[in-house]
């Protein structure tokens, strides 16, 4: 299983390192630096490399190549899952996770490397347990931890562990009990330049965060289950109730933690939020090139429109922009192409656009590739796809829990502009069609 | 003093925890004495007697150990402190010590006796540490003391000092190999282990130690079946990959008969074939018409624990985890009929959404399946549109699923999608989809023109990487059909003055050289202009123009003689020597000399043969022989410790080895107080749950808090699509008969209960006048054949059951029609879902031939259409029946006046209302024969009514008491609406469907 844990940062450092069996040299790094080298963009390091005695499974995440070192058979997933647990992890316990954070908290990091793995195979990845073996570093926990020399590590054995409910801990007590679910939605869509939908899909997720004393058993139903296409839960939930009546029912893990991803099945039409108009064009022999885009809400349900950021990668040819934006403040980097504009909300009585002119490298030649629009934003207080949750039950506790349920839509990946699809039968030119026709 | 400063120098500034150690990081220029000065300094703080100190300095030790820095000199300062109180300190040592055991094993023998003590702790967990620690000293001194350890652990009363014993032992076999007999004992040992916190971790143990023993998961098998869904989610990979093997040694192929039709059928190569490798030697062919001639001897028939394991696996597609997705995927794609195969496609495009190295190592998979299976991911081609924003080896991974997908019908969609990736500024994707362009258009015949003249206008692309790439697609499709193209040859003859791209300026003179016949105008001219710039090109095109001035010399020597001889001359001086060889080679072979041997004749043979067009073919072709999800598929190269899938068997082994003995088994842990004891008991709790096929993945939560609301929606949910799981469910529970013991001794006591025989209550005579009589409905249970001559029929008595009013009264009539007489008939083995109960009816001692009679038996159904499932015993035979109630028997009537109806009704709105319109039967349009059809239904009590349209009826569920109102207002014509409250919706719905069904037939 897994042999050691190497953290390299955006630089090509190799700031931490973990054996979980006997020690291997850093050098096998070597390789993997070599794979970074041959890639293009950081994200194309391939996640698998094989070294002539170990391979080597990455994951990137925040700018930190997590490699682990392996040496024989194990489902590359396996590798590759353990190590977003082990991010999570480090995100749950240091609010972020960066080459900072890891550093100021080495050894509670090594104590949790040191119970998430024995011997290369995972041993306790519940945040709930692990948070009762080693306790997350707080600024009053540090402070108290110098003064009385006493410790971040739990005395006991995590009571979860044993229990059927290896997700919650027992004896836990609040004096406001509390339940918040989250459901998220993201749209991932392309549209094309005439304003129609080529593809549009809705993912969601409920996140949750539940505080509540004892030993809850929630039960959560849905005005309308069955937009729900495929799912995925965490393993609190019942999997047959689900299966038999569209309900989830659990016994919550202590905390935060997502209950449930979605995807919201492809029949149902997808409201699109937002619309792009935009008109980018280039005349042959000259150096300028005119830009104009505008943004508008479509489909809102009369909710604002909010945190939208435009951006879009510009043909290579482009020197500089001079746009003017109606609202918001934009950026074009010369060296990258990419143009930004942060448009904050939009206000449907006057719709922000984007207009301009654009210079071209003199003498180049008229761009030919259209650029595409990346699009995202934020909607409150709704989920796109229409889901709507009827009732929160708590059975098996006296007490009445506050609760609360919030609904937000964000766009995913969301491109807008893409080119219209030509078809190869148009693009034969006369003199081959003539050609072919005599063959 | 000094050192003393220096040393509250540190303090001071080591707070937060670490920190000063990134200070002085060597290569920022720390002297390397100041580094060993400061080593003195730890070691100080670790031989004073405050913990805070000691703590302080393992914090630093193991920040240096983290970062790679040796920190092996301190050792002995160290080791000393294994022993401390504080718990942080002694977990930081266990690092430390970890770490260097290996590298000073003299003095790591130091700490072994305190691992030794802590063994014997009472504190389950200290225990568990010691073992942990102690088996991950890579010292072989003490492999005896580890092999000692491991054995007594495996024992411990606690799972959790168990589960760290199955960790330890694949530890110690990497350290000494020669223990494994020994370790494959505590490995079998641990297999039988119940409780779900060992079983992943010794399936892992067994993977490592020993995968060849594949005989000592037969007993297990059932159980790790069972218990998977409680199993923590690494533990669950383990064992569904393992099981995967398993099932492939032990089970027949469930698509047998299916691959063997399609071989038959005809070559169709691009068909999957069979699961078996393509080998087509006749001795292959011969088997598998044996095998073809046995599968029509014998039908297939599906072993049921190779159906227990694909049901309990199907769940866990649902789990977060996408390791879990990816083996249940591969466990169905390796192990599943193929019809069932498709499920895992959803679930598999939906890890599409999580991180790009999921995606990338999804796809992969996906890609190898697309071939053999393509029909199961075309419902979702859109889910595998390549966005701009993917990085480029997911974006060609997905561009290799849609050339797999392709087909006739949706190639249009495909190909137009491939062109708007052209237009990408991703240069690599750019030439991959070419390249994927051009396998459509070789496997799809339809699109070959089209694709030819797309990539034709590419030739006229500003990029030239597009041009080149386009050019060596193009000279694979010219390969296929060349005569018909001879305009495309000369346009790329044209390419030459431009095109820049080595690979394919290499391709066209390859291309006018072959099919010099076609262009005989141009190609000389070619070689003219390639002549002059010999010197200057790259070694492939010289290799090329060689080629290309030899194939004209033979077929236009007239025009070319002097242009060849040229040629050759250049590269008899190239640099390089394969470019030299090759001159020297085809000078001897084309121009005619005294020397020139007897090849020189078939040159003209040799260079113009008639060549095979190239097969594109995608790469991952034949990748499905490893199995699928594992490190060697992705690699396609086998990885150490990779354990082949083997072949299926032709006949299946005894199946009968995984049956397992029922024994009154006594823990070994017997001398645990029983406050640990009723510990082991929760934890195997789930387990029993699960073993009735039925619980979710926490079911066993619900059984525990066995509050009634809780126990109660549970069973009611497991009612829907009760028609195919009820017979699922039977054949689990036939699997599993040892594995009940417990709930054996439950009916035992209860039978004990049930001597007193059945009287009808007051209460019942008085009920039953409320309830219109109707004619009772009987089913059969056993049929006089099946039963050698015992028949029994029962029906829903509707009378209250005394002993328990939460029963539903079931009355059997049983008829001997044998010639002999039967004795001793009772119930035995009742199978039920969690909640429900049975209460048997008294043993009838004697039923003479030819006699019949009667007896009553109580049901809790739970308020669930689940069946019951039990043994009817006679002296000599057994006999499995089941009773499955029609949801209008799970309810009793209730009185009611027309106003509480009302008011109940109003309670009962929304989700808890169900209405249906319907047309009444012709027969059925007067009140009367409503109420009768109504109450033959369900069993309801009428509910007096001002309106002569309407009749109202009421009802209560059995077991929870839940109000059942059915109205049934009647309009002109036949015309009616039915409308029914209930607050259990799912009895609410099939009541419905059953009132529906009575007033329309």
């Amino acid at each position: 299983m897994i042999h050691s844990l190497f953290l390299i940062n955006a630089s090509g450092d190799i700031f931490l390192e973990k054996h979980w069996k006997s020690v291997v040299s850093r050098s096998v790094c070597d390789y993997f630096f070599e794979a970074q080298e041959r890639a293009t963009e950081p994200e194309n390091v391939p996640p698998v490399i094989p070294t002539p005695h170990h391979y080597l499974i990455s994951v990137l995440r925040h700018h930190i190549y997590f490699v682990a070192v392996i040496q024989s058979e194990v489902p590359p997933l396996f590798v590759i899952e353990f190590l977003h647990r082990v991010v999570d992890t480090f995100q749950d316990y240091f609010g972020v996770c960066t080459e900072a954070a890891i550093k100021d908290n080495v050894v509670v990091v090594y104590e949790l490397l040191e119970e998430m793995l024995d011997n290369g195979f995972p041993l306790a990845t519940e945040s709930n347990i692990l948070k009762e073996l080693i306790k997350p570093p707080t600024i009053l926990r540090t402070m108290v931890n110098t003064i009385t020399g006493s410790t971040n590590v739990g005395e006991q054995l995590p009571t979860g562990q044993l229990s059927v409910v290896p997700w919650r801990r027992t004896g836990v007590k609040y004096t406001n009990n509390e339940a918040y679910f989250d459901v998220v939605e993201e749209i991932d869509a392309i549209i094309d330049k005439s304003g129609s939908t080529i593809t549009a899909e809705i993912q969601g997720v409920i996140d949750a965060c539940v505080k509540l004393t004892g030993m809850p058993d929630l039960t959560l139903s849905f005005m309308n289950p069955r937009l729900l296409d495929d799912v995925s839960f965490h393993p609190c939930v019942r999997f047959k109730r689900w299966e038999a009546e569209r309900i989830l029912s659990f016994i919550p893990p202590d905390g935060n933690f997502r209950l449930l991803s979605y995807h919201v099945s492809s029949q149902n039409l997808v409201a699109i939020p937002v619309y792009v108009k935009h008109n980018i064009t280039f005349r042959e022999g000259s150096s300028q090139g005119r830009f104009d885009l505008t943004l508008g809400p479509k489909q809102t349900m009369g909710k604002a429109v909010e945190s939208v950021l435009v951006s879009s990668q510009l043909p290579r040819g482009v020197l500089n922009a001079n746009l003017n934006p109606s609202q918001g403040t934009y950026t074009f980097d010369p060296v990258t192409k990419l143009l930004t504009w942060d448009v904050g909300k939009i206000n449907p009585q006057k719709l922000p656009s984007l207009k301009g002119t654009m210079s071209l490298q003199a003498g180049a030649s008229k761009p030919d590739e259209n650029p595409t629009i990346n699009i995202q934003f934020k909607i409150q207080q709704m989920a796109i796809s229409g889901l709507k949750v009827n009732r929160l039950d708590m059975y098996g506790e006296k007490y009445k829990p506050f609760k609360g349920i919030k609904y937000m839509t964000k766009a995913g990946k969301f491109q807008a502009g893409l080119p219209d699809k030509w078809t190869l039968e148009y693009i034969k030119t006369e003199l081959l069609h003539k050609e072919i026709r005599i063959n | 003093m000094s050192a003393s400063s220096a040393f509250n120098d540190e303090k001071g500034g080591s707070s937060s925890v670490g920190e000063p150690e990134y200070g002085h990081d060597p290569a920022s220029g720390g002297i390397f004495s100041s580094d060993y000065k400061r080593h003195d300094d730890l070691k100080e703080m670790l031989d004073s007697n405050k913990d805070s100190l000691k703590l302080e300095a393992m914090k630093r030790i193991v920040a240096m150990i983290a970062r790679g820095k040796n920190a092996s000199d301190l050792f002995p300062a160290v080791v000393k402190n294994v022993a401390c109180k504080n718990i942080e300190v002694k977990k930081l040592v266990y690092v430390y010590l970890v770490r260097y055991a290996e590298e000073q094993q003299d003095l790591a023998l130091l700490s072994i006796s305190t691992f030794q003590r802590g063994l014997k702790d009472p504190n389950q967990l200290i225990r568990a540490s010691a073992l942990r620690v102690l088996s991950s000293i890579r010292v072989t001194i003490i492999v005896p003391i580890m092999m000692l350890a491991i054995k007594e652990a495996a024992s411990d009363m606690s799972p959790y000092v168990r589960k760290t014993a199955a960790h330890a032992i694949p530890k110690l076999y990497s350290l000494d190999p020669e223990q494994k007999d020994q370790l494959i004992e505590v490995i079998e040992k641990l297999l039988a282990d119940k409780t779900t916190l060992v079983a992943g971790s010794v399936v892992m143990a067994f993977e490592e130690v020993c995968p060849e023993r594949i005989d000592l998961i037969h007993k297990n098998y059932r159980k790790l079946c069972n218990l998977l869904i409680d199993v923590e989610e690494w533990g669950q990979v383990v064992i569904i990959n393992m099981l995967t093997r398993y099932a492939r040694t032990q089970f027949l192929n469930p698509n047998i008969n299916e691959s063997l039709l399609e071989e038959g059928g005809s070559g169709d190569k691009t068909f999957y074939g069979s699961d078996e490798d393509e080998d087509e030697d006749e001795e292959e062919k011969e088997k598998k018409a044996e095998v073809a001639a046995m599968a029509k001897r014998k039908p297939y028939v599906m072993d049921p624990d190779h159906r227990l394991l694909l049901r309990n696996t199907k769940p866990l597609l649902q789990s977060r985890n996408a390791a879990v997705v990816m083996a249940v995927a591969q466990l169905y794609f390796h192990l599943a009929p193929k019809a069932e195969v498709g499920v895992i496609a959803k679930a598999l495009v939906r890890l599409l959404r999580s991180h790009s190295e999921v995606q990338y190592v999804v796809l992969q998979n996906v890609a190898t399946m697309s071939i053999k299976r393509r029909g199961m991911f075309e419902p979702y081609l859109k889910s595998f549109y390549i966005r701009s924003t993917d990085p480029t080896q997911i974006k060609v991974l997905k561009l290799e699923v849609l050339t797999n997908l392709a087909n006739e019908t949706n190639i249009s969609t495909i190909l137009r999608e491939f062109q708007t990736y052209i237009k990408s500024m991703d240069k690599d994707f750019v030439a991959a989809t070419i390249q994927a362009i051009g396998r459509c258009a070789t496997n799809i015949s339809e699109v070959r023109d089209t694709c030819l003249n797309g990539l034709v206008q590419l030739l006229s692309n500003r990029d030239e990487l597009v041009v080149a790439e386009s050019v060596v697609v193009i000279k694979k499709l010219l390969q296929m059909q060349p005569e018909k193209h001879s305009d495309i040859i000369k346009h790329m003859a044209k390419l030459t003055d431009n095109i820049q791209v080595p690979m394919a300026r290499a391709s066209i003179l390859w291309l006018i050289g072959e099919y010099c016949e076609h262009v005989p105008k141009i190609a000389p001219d070619v070689l003219r202009k390639m002549a002059k710039s010999f010197t200057n090109e790259e070694d492939i095109v010289k290799l090329q123009i060689i080629n290309l001035a030899a194939k004209l010399y033979l077929t236009n020597s007239k025009q070319t003689k002097l242009l060849t001889q040229y040629v050759l001359n250049l590269a008899k001086y190239d640099q390089n020597y394969d470019i030299r060889d090759r001159a020297r080679f085809i000078r001897q072979l084309i121009v005619p000399t005294e020397k020139s041997g007897a090849l020189s004749k078939y040159a003209k043979k040799l260079f113009l043969a008639l060549k095979p067009a190239p097969v594109l073919e995608s790469p991952f072709k034949d990748r499905d022989h490893f199995q699928l999800g594992s490190l060697s598929h992705l690699l396609n190269a086998k990885a150490g410790g990779y354990q082949e899938l083997p072949d299926w068997p032709e006949a299946a082994p005894d199946p009968s080895v995984r049956n397992v003995e029922v024994k009154e088994s006594v823990p070994e842990w017997t001398k645990c107080s029983s406050r640990e004891k009723r510990k082991e008991k929760k934890v195997e709790k789930p387990f029993y749950t699960d073993s009735e096929g039925e619980s979710g993945p926490t079911e066993s939560a619900d059984s525990e808090s066995d509050s009634a609301t809780g126990s109660e929606s549970s069973s009611g949910s497991e009612e829907s699509g009760s028609g195919s799981e009820s017979e699922e469910s039977k054949e689990a529970s036939e699997s599993e008969e040892e594995e009940e013991e417990e709930e054996e001794e439950e009916k035992k006591k209860k039978k004990k209960d049930l001597k007193k025989p059945v009287q009808e209550s007051e209460r019942g005579v008085f009920l039953q006048t409320i309830a219109p009589s109707s004619t009772l409905k009987s089913y059969e249970l056993l049929h006089r054949i099946t039963g050698e001559g015992l028949s029994v029929e029962y029906c829903f008595s509707r009378q209250p059951f005394s002993p328990d009013a939460n029963m539903v009264a079931v009355q059997m009539q049983f008829t001997n029609n044998a010639s002999s007489d039967t004795k001793n008939l009772h119930i035995e083995d009742v199978k039920l879902q969690s909640g429900m109960r049975v209460k048997e009816f008294p043993e009838i001692e004697l039923l003479p031939a030819g006699e019949t009679a009667t007896a009553v038996m109580g049901i809790d159904f739970c308020d669930s259409t689940q069946a019951a499932n039990f043994q009817l015993c006679t002296h000599t035979r057994k006999f499995f029946v089941s009773i499955q109630p029609p949801v209008g028997e799970l309810m009793r009537p209730v009185f009611l006046t027309e106003n509480e109806f009302k008011k109940e009704q109003g309670q009962l709105m929304g989700m808890n209302e169900i209405t249906e319109k319907l047309t009444l039967d012709v027969k059925c349009r007067n009140e009367h024969t409503i109420v009768q059809r109504v109450t033959t239904a369900a069993n309801l009590s009428r509910v007096p009514c001002g309106s002569d349209k309407e009749c109202r009826f009421a009802g209560r569920t059995v077991t929870s008491g839940s109000l059942v109102l059915v109205t049934v207002a009647t309009k002109e014509e036949g015309a009616a609406q039915l409308t029914v409250n209930c607050e259990k919706m799912v009895i609410g719905t099939m009541l419905v469907k059953d009132i529906l069904q009575a007033l329309t037939q």
